[in-house]
């Protein structure tokens, strides 16, 4: 079983990454303070330091990027089987741009929000209302046209694009915290952050592989979906409103990390096939690992580099070797 | 598959005053048809005359300007995508599956109609999936890649797709458009085994000698109207099908069959030639029965 591997897979990327920063510490020794973090007194007693550099440091950061990693994986699986388009990731109808402008207008502009979290929650909700506003944009009389969607994206997060570019201009003394946004970092997570994207993800984890057996069928055309029962026009918004979500919970709290809502997906594709009740836990479960070993990578040189360049540097030449090495003219 | 059929009266499918409009042009017009509970109806009539569409129409798939379709006294339009998918079941004329699904997977989505989102597969579902493998000679190729198959074998694939959809009107686009002669009167004699079980079928159909031979009924359409209905013997005659067709044609008595043959002429055997002239054998005097049978 996939799903079984993989999650063994996490398992270990979690530990090790868990060990690994300035001060290493060994696999055992990370594995005992998570035993001794349960609530249940055991035997032994680990280091006082490495207690402090597992939990507080680095178990915050990691756990974050194994959700947010879920979050883009799952949601690429989804938008790639919804437009039947293996160039689809999360961010297809602009959800990325959007929180990008909602982030960098409140570095460049700082203003009050009312709940704290100021930059986040701009974010966030810039990246609900793009995405809502394409879906407003490409539906006609009740029917969106995935053609349409795809389009309306793209433009959408061209001009958003045009309004990042004028926002950087005037960025002055904040354009160096502006462009590490951009490229997406993990650094500096707290529990605080990690405990609102696993509230909010699980949930919406969930209503994605209800929904995995429409989509599935969904996959062989709008039209026999139809024909077998699926209620096509509801199931796009949900799957577009669900996966839109949870990719605007990941990128305002990280920003914009690239590449893993694409490749991930497209791995897994290849591996366990279009199944997307195979497809979606096997994507989330990959994606999170991804996203660890990707960031314990971007932690670990001299000077940390935002965790976005690593997703790239690796995704990209992977990609190409998937592009060479298998027949992916068809998703 | 279960028998378990309404028991209302009247055709199964009712057709009255369809009109369809597609991007601005009107494809349908005034078209109104039935088929009873238990019978093969074909639709012929020449390419653009409406034949897709109509069957489109039927699936739910195209909302009618006017009129509207009752499959066993439901109104096919005011009904959820759910309730429609377990009166009417298609095989498309395209069957390209661009995703690497197996066999078994595909022709499980057949159950989909019949499954709650949180419901697991029951007896029935692996009942119908298995009859439908084992009908359609599937089932050798049930593990394979639906992508790995040839044009003819999707064909069957997903006419046991919608044999799994146990739905009691069968729509057929071109069942038979690529498939070798062989497969192709198995198909429709598999159409007629299920129509001979109380299922009705309404098949787009090219072939005008196989409509005739394996339909109770035809539908001939042109031009998005229906220009003739009834059996095949009554429906294919040489002025209809001239005027449907555009062509000129010689109906006879198919030797083996005793069903209608239609055999088409071409435009050679006019005195002045056609520039196809050449290549186009003598056709005349062939078929013993020049009014029909």
């Amino acid at each position: 079983m996939w799903s079984t591997g993989l999650a063994g897979v996490l398992a270990v990327v979690l530990v090790v990454s868990a060990g690994v920063g300035p001060v290493s510490i060994p696999p055992a020794t990370v594995l005992k303070v998570l035993l001794s973090a349960d609530p249940i007194p055991l035997a032994f007693e680990p280091p006082r330091t490495s207690r402090i550099i597992v939990l507080d440091v680095r178990l915050p950061r990691i756990v974050l990027a194994a959700f947010v990693g879920v979050a883009l994986a799952t949601a690429g699986a989804v938008m790639q089987g919804f437009f039947r388009n293996p160039m689809a990731d999360p961010s297809i109808i602009g959800v990325s741009s959007g929180a990008a402008v909602g982030a960098v207008a409140t570095i460049v502009f700082p203003f009050a929000f009312p709940f704290g979290l100021e930059l986040q929650g701009a974010a966030f909700l810039a990246a609900i209302l793009t995405a809502f506003g394409v879906y407003l944009i490409a539906t006609q009389g009740g029917h969106t046209p995935t053609a349409t969607l795809l389009l309306a994206g793209v433009a959408v997060q061209t001009f958003l694009g045009a309004v990042i570019s004028l926002l950087l201009l005037h960025s002055g003394q904040s354009l160096r915290r502006v462009v590490y946004w951009l490229m997406g970092h993990l650094g500096g997570t707290t529990w605080d952050e990690v405990r609102v994207i696993a509230v909010a993800l699980p949930p919406l984890f969930f209503v994605l592989l209800f929904y995995a057996r429409d989509l599935n069928v969904l996959l062989l055309g709008e039209e026999e979906a139809h024909g077998l029962g699926v209620e096509v026009e509801r199931t796009k918004r949900i799957l577009l409103a669900v996966s839109s979500v949870a990719t605007a919970a990941a990128v305002a709290v990280t920003g914009v990390i690239g590449f893993v809502g694409l490749i991930v997906p497209h791995g897994m594709r290849l591996l366990v096939g279009p199944d997307h009740r195979i497809l979606l836990p096997t994507s989330a479960l990959a994606g999170a690992s991804f996203l660890v070993a990707t960031d314990t990578l971007a932690r670990s040189g001299p000077a940390e580099i935002p965790v976005g360049i690593v997703t790239a540097a690796l995704g990209a030449p992977f990609f190409l070797y998937l592009l060479r090495s298998r027949e992916v003219t068809e998703l | 598959m279960s028998s378990d059929r309404s028991t209302a009266t009247g055709p199964l499918l009712t057709i009255d005053g369809l009109r369809v409009r597609l991007g601005g042009a009107t494809v349908l017009d005034a078209v109104d048809a039935a088929a009873d509970r238990g019978r093969f109806v074909g639709v012929v009539g020449p390419n653009g005359a409406g034949k897709t569409t109509l069957l489109r129409t039927i699936a739910g798939a195209i909302t009618p300007e006017t009129g509207h379709i009752a499959v066993d006294g439901e109104r096919i339009h005011g009904l959820s995508s759910k309730a429609t998918s377990r009166l009417v079941a298609s095989v498309p004329q395209d069957t390209t599956v661009a995703f690497e699904f197996d066999v078994r997977t595909v022709v499980e989505m057949g159950r989909n109609p019949h499954r709650s989102r949180f419901g697991g597969w029951t007896e029935a579902d692996a009942a119908a999936v298995e009859g439908a493998l084992d009908r359609t000679n599937t089932r050798e190729f049930a593990a394979r890649g639906i992508t790995t198959l040839s044009g003819g074998e999707r064909q069957r694939v997903l006419l046991a797709r919608a044999l799994a959809q146990d739905a009691p009107l069968l729509l057929l686009d071109e069942p038979t458009g690529s498939l070798d002669i062989n497969h192709q009167v198995r198909t429709l004699g598999l159409v007629r085994e299920l129509v001979s079980e109380g299922r009705t079928a309404l098949a787009a159909i090219h072939d005008l000698d196989l409509a005739a031979r394996y339909c109770d009924e035809l539908v001939l359409l042109s031009e998005g109207r229906v220009v003739a209905t009834g059996s095949p013997a009554a429906v294919l005659t040489e002025s209809t099908i001239q005027d449907a067709f555009d062509a000129t044609v010689v109906v006879s008595e198919n030797p083996v069959t005793g069903t209608v043959s239609v055999t088409a002429r071409a435009d050679a055997e006019t005195p002045t030639g056609s520039r196809f002239g050449a290549a186009a054998p003598p056709q005349a005097g062939r078929g013993s029965d020049d009014s029909g049978p």
